[in-house]
């Protein structure tokens, strides 16, 4: 099981609370855990990823385990503490200042 | 007796107002879409229970709202909660994808940029949704960097009509201040094949033929700020206005000068008169003498808010030149509100109801054509857009 955390207002879209679980069959990456989140709540397609290109929207930052992972290529695997659900995949909104 | 709606899109969500005939007491739900940009909503004129919504972020894109209960309740058209993951629906709402194709979308890659340099075509935003006057499902939308789409299925998916970039005056167009959008979609209750559209900063189109081809009808128009100041496109056109008893009667607010058609914009004429200044961004038309117009005219295309610090609605009853300010009601000392370009709207009662809305986040109104005012609501975020509903 994948816990997944969204920023607000993706949860409001999407109409859940702050963390989904999602199941995922196979290499638990970025790829495979957005694919799984859009399929779960399509309203979140082109809101994280461009649609096309599905490279991730530029206001939005990849955190995990208190690492930085929005620049790492989409099909590595993530950490092995979120892809074992101990820790959250952190989808948030990218905050420069007040 | 009827009633008013009156739908408002603002810097942060959308707030529904809703009187009766009198207008004079008003309930106002919202916000829906908390947080979110509204840049535009309208009601069905096939349907009123049925609105679309123009949702926006700067961080998660483009979203498209629609309710079928007069704003009571929404959702994003496909993009319904899935019960398993794999296999369900996708949700399209928010896609909108340029047409590349070589048969229809012939190929048009490049604008241009503020610089001068060609660019390539993204899309950012929906600045005006525009629901077809005959079916609930149709919907057509006016989008930054410009393209006109049309959903026929509710606002569930959208293709883009590519035969306005297919043009080929593409590489001539750029962006205005506000980016290069389209944000003028007017259907011609007369004939379905004619639609007139207008874009910043490349001007006004129209269609004979149902969105297969376009032409630019500028003829008339004259911007020094472009290298020929008559040139066919590049003007930047800020909105377009008609009554739908005469469909050919067009009139125009751009960058600046206020200008009339009587040609289905085949030729223009300026009607700018008397205006304290003709610089501007919203343009709306009585609904029942569509000879009776209404301009909010703004200090410069550097100071965007109202001239002399008041809020001075105009009217012309004779189709312009001659303007009369109508202030009742209106702030006349200390204002500096702009009025943007689809923040006024008429309603279709006897008498008509003129509506504004404003970057201070009031909405005034007036339900004697513009002669009394009153904010029927005060303090709302920024507000983009007005639009409003007459149900009988």
């Amino acid at each position: 099981m994948i816990r997944v955390e969204l920023p607000q207002h993706l949860r409001t879209l999407a109409k859940v609370g702050r963390e989904v679980q999602l199941e995922i069959e196979g290499p638990v990456t970025q790829r495979s855990v957005l694919d799984a989140l859009e399929a779960r709540y399509p309203m979140l397609q082109g809101t994280i990823r461009d649609h096309d290109t599905l490279k991730r929207r530029a206001f939005l930052r990849f955190f995990a385990c208190e690492q930085d992972l929005s620049h790492d290529p989409p099909d590595t695997p993530l950490p092995e503490s979120v892809a074992s659900g101990k820790e959250p995949f952190l989808i948030i909104g990218a905050i420069a200042g007040g | 007796m009827s009633n008013v709606r009156v739908l408002v899109g603002t810097r942060k969500g959308a707030f529904i107002l809703t009187s009766d005939g009198k207008r004079n007491k008003w309930d106002v739900s919202g916000p829906h879409f908390a947080g979110w940009e509204i840049y535009h909503m309208k009601g069905s004129p096939a349907d009123p229970s049925r609105i679309f919504a123009s949702q926006n972020s700067g961080w998660f894109g483009q979203i498209i709202q629609r309710s079928s209960d007069g704003g009571k309740t929404w959702e994003t058209p496909g993009g319904g909660l899935t019960p398993v993951p794999g296999g369900m629906p996708k949700g399209e709402s928010n896609k909108f994808v340029y047409d590349s194709s070589p048969e229809t979308g012939k190929p048009l890659t490049t604008h241009q940029w503020y610089d001068g340099t060609q660019h390539p075509w993204e899309f950012k935003r929906v600045w005006h949704v525009e629901p077809s006057l005959s079916d609930p499902d149709t919907v057509y939308a006016g989008v930054e960097d410009a393209a006109l789409f049309r959903s026929t299925d509710g606002a569930k998916s959208w293709h883009e009509i590519a035969g306005l970039r297919g043009h080929g005056t593409g590489p001539k167009w750029q962006p205005g201040a506000g980016g290069l959008c389209l944000h003028s979609i007017i259907l011609d209750p007369k004939n379905p094949q004619r639609i007139y559209i207008a874009i910043s900063a490349a001007g006004a189109f129209r269609t004979d033929d149902g969105g297969k081809t376009w032409k630019p009808i500028n003829k008339g128009l004259y911007s020094q700020y472009i290298p020929d100041p008559r040139a066919e496109v590049g003007h930047c056109v800020h909105h377009i206005a008609m009554n739908p008893s005469r469909p050919g009667v067009l009139f125009m607010q751009k960058h600046w000068d206020v200008m009339r058609s009587d040609d289905g914009g085949d030729s223009w004429k300026e009607v700018s008169g008397n205006l304290p200044t003709d610089f501007g961004f919203a343009i709306d038309v009585h609904a029942h003498e569509p000879e009776t117009i209404y301009v909010v005219p703004i200090k410069s295309d550097s100071e965007h808010y109202v001239y002399e610090g008041k809020m001075r609605v105009y009217r012309s009853r004779n189709g312009g030149n001659e303007w009369e300010p109508l202030t009742k009601g209106l702030p006349q000392s200390n204002c500096y509100v702009n009025v943007l370009r689809d923040a006024m709207a008429v309603d279709s009662l006897d008498k008509c109801g003129i509506y504004f809305g404003t970057t201070g986040g009031q909405v005034y109104a007036s339900a004697d054509a513009g002669d009394n005012w009153a904010p029927i609501v005060e303090h709302l975020p920024s507000v983009c857009s007005v639009e409003v509903q007459t149900l009988k």
